[in-house]
């Protein structure tokens, strides 16, 4: 479904120059559930930039469903870091502003908007702006607004940090539910290695650099199978990752 | 009674409190020092309830109308110009230096120039306020704008949003508070250059009045002519207060739970 062929990407700080992704290349199929993971500053958000075409390669080329990413897709949702949540629009105006951006009928997204709000949990407080929200509340109107597009492509920037530990579950089990539900191709970036092996169905863990290099890839096949994070798989996975971001860390300090 | 009506009325006593604490201090000032040049508040309230059947209020909403005229034409040019410059970095490199050049330039000294081509009527006086109260909104404007982070505007990007609606949905929501503190810094700016403007070469207007009445040696009067000037104040006031909770309502809700 994605393929990023021979990407390279630079930032611009001032008068240097930040290589981020040197001939970088990554294919993800359809229906997968890709997490990333590194160390922070290695380049997990600038990938999704990428990917949502906010931000264009400096050399070669993303593709997704065949066609070059030339600036914002129809069918990618993007939830930023920090939920992007406009503070002086209600829960209702956001989760529909989306729809309102992209000069739908009032009419027929009225239906649409509550169904998501309902199915979020979100109608007692729909008239509230985000400032009088629960983080676990934000997130879920964020991830309204996102789905209310019916993207095929979902990309997640730490939609779940900042919050406490039940809620995070909650919101996990939420997010395995509408990835198997819906089909979505989704793209999550976490710190913590127990979300990424509740929720990844391959799991890509990248080490920052100049340019960034993934150190290694774990296929996940039996993410959402239910019970999952109490099973010997699950721990055995957990500490894999562990090792390889730690592994990352000492050639970090080696260097 | 609803949330809004007990705002309501708790601003309406803190206003009833500030002008008996007023009114109380004048009243002193004016026993003790015993002058003439200063009436006691009676006098100056008998004086404008007379004054008002006569034609205090007419100069009232001559001076009313052009501060009203001129702040909004500041603003409907400051507002736009202010966002544009503060997205628009290429329109801003080339802008920024004449602003900075003529800002600080008092615009004051312009007036006889002003008098030459707009002549002595409301024009000058409304060019003048308007000149001088649209650097300020441009400004504001501009560095509220600067402020909005990128990520904010990604995000509206990455919903499929247009240039245009980065604008619309973006930029001008989250420059408006600014622009409201603006506006209401701008208001004791623009009853001050009106008085000035008024002061002289005209027979109409608060500014006028006030200055008839000193030369005529009848401060009762005058100070009727402040009064009106102090209501016309708050009165802008309360109605940028107005424009505020309506279209930055997300601004003020400690203040509405406080009200509770
Ligand atoms: N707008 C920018 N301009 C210049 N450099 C940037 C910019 N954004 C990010 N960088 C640099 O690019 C690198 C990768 O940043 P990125 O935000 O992708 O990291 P990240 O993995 O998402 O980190 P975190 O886990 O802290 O969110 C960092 O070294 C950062 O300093
Ligand atoms: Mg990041």
């Amino acid at each position: 479904m994605i393929e990023v062929s021979h990407c390279d990407f630079i930032y611009n700080q001032g008068k240097s120059q930040v290589k981020v992704y040197d001939d970088f290349n990554l294919t993800i199929e359809q229906g997968e559930s890709i997490v990333l993971i590194g160390p922070s500053g290695c380049g997990k958000s600038t990938l999704l930039y990428l990917l949502s075409g906010l931000q264009k390669p400096t050399a070669g080329k993303i593709q997704i469903l065949g066609d070059s990413v030339k600036g914002t897709r129809q069918k990618t949702a993007f939830i930023l870091q920090e939920y992007g949540l406009f503070p002086w629009l209600t829960v209702e105006q956001n989760v529909s502003l989306g729809l309102r951006v992209r000069h739908t009928v009032k009419r027929s997204y009225k239906p649409l908007v509550e169904e998501m709000i309902q199915k979020m949990g979100l109608g007692e407080v729909k008239h509230n702006f985000p400032s009088q929200l629960s983080g676990g509340q934000r997130q879920r109107v964020a991830l309204a607004r996102a789905l209310t597009l019916q993207p095929d492509l979902l990309l997640m920037d730490e939609p779940l940090s900042a919050l406490d530990a039940l809620t995070r579950e909650r919101l996990q089990g939420l997010l395995l539910e509408i990835w198997q539900e819906q089909k979505l191709t989704t793209v999550l970036v976490t710190h913590s290695i127990e979300e990424a092996v509740f929720l990844g169905s391959r799991i890509l863990v990248l080490l920052d650099g100049r340019p960034t290099k993934v150190v290694g890839e774990i296929t996940n096949p039996l993410v959402g199978k239910s019970g999952y994070r109490q099973t010997e798989e699950f721990f055995q996975k957990t500490s894999y990752v562990r090792s390889l971001l730690e592994r990352g860390g000492l050639d970090e300090s080696a260097r | 009674m609803n949330l809004q009506g007990k705002v309501f009325q708790g601003k309406s006593w803190g206003y009833l409190g500030a002008i008996v604490f007023l009114l109380a201090l004048w009243q002193y000032a004016a026993w003790s020092l015993q002058t003439p040049l200063l009436p006691t508040p009676q006098a100056a309230i008998a004086a404008t309830i007379r004054l008002l059947e006569a034609d205090l209020g007419k100069h009232f909403w001559v001076s009313t109308y052009r501060v009203v005229l001129s702040t909004l034409t500041a603003f409907l040019i400051g507002l736009p110009l202010g966002i544009i410059m503060g997205y628009e970095d290429r329109i801003d490199r080339f802008l920024a230096p004449l602003v900075y050049i003529t800002y600080p330039i008092p615009k004051i000294v312009f007036l006889p120039l002003i008098l030459l081509f707009l002549g002595l009527g409301d024009g000058s006086k409304i060019f003048l306020i308007t000149f001088i109260v649209f650097f300020q909104i441009l400004v504001t404007t501009r560095d509220a704008v600067r402020k909005v982070q990128s990520e904010t505007i990604s995000s509206l990007r990455s919903l499929g949003g247009n240039r245009f609606q980065v604008y619309r949905y973006v930029l001008l929501p989250a420059s408006l508070p600014d622009v409201f503190t603006s506006l209401r810094l701008s208001m004791g700016t623009a009853i001050a250059v009106l008085f000035f403007a008024e002061s002289f070469a005209t027979t109409e207007g608060l500014g006028y009045f006030i200055m008839d009445s000193w030369s005529r040696a009848a401060p009762d009067e005058m100070f009727a002519g402040i009064i009106m000037m102090a209501l016309l104040g708050v009165g802008l006031f309360i109605v940028v207060d107005f424009f505020d909770n309506i279209f930055c309502r997300w601004q003020h809700l400690n203040g509405y739970k406080e009200g509770k």
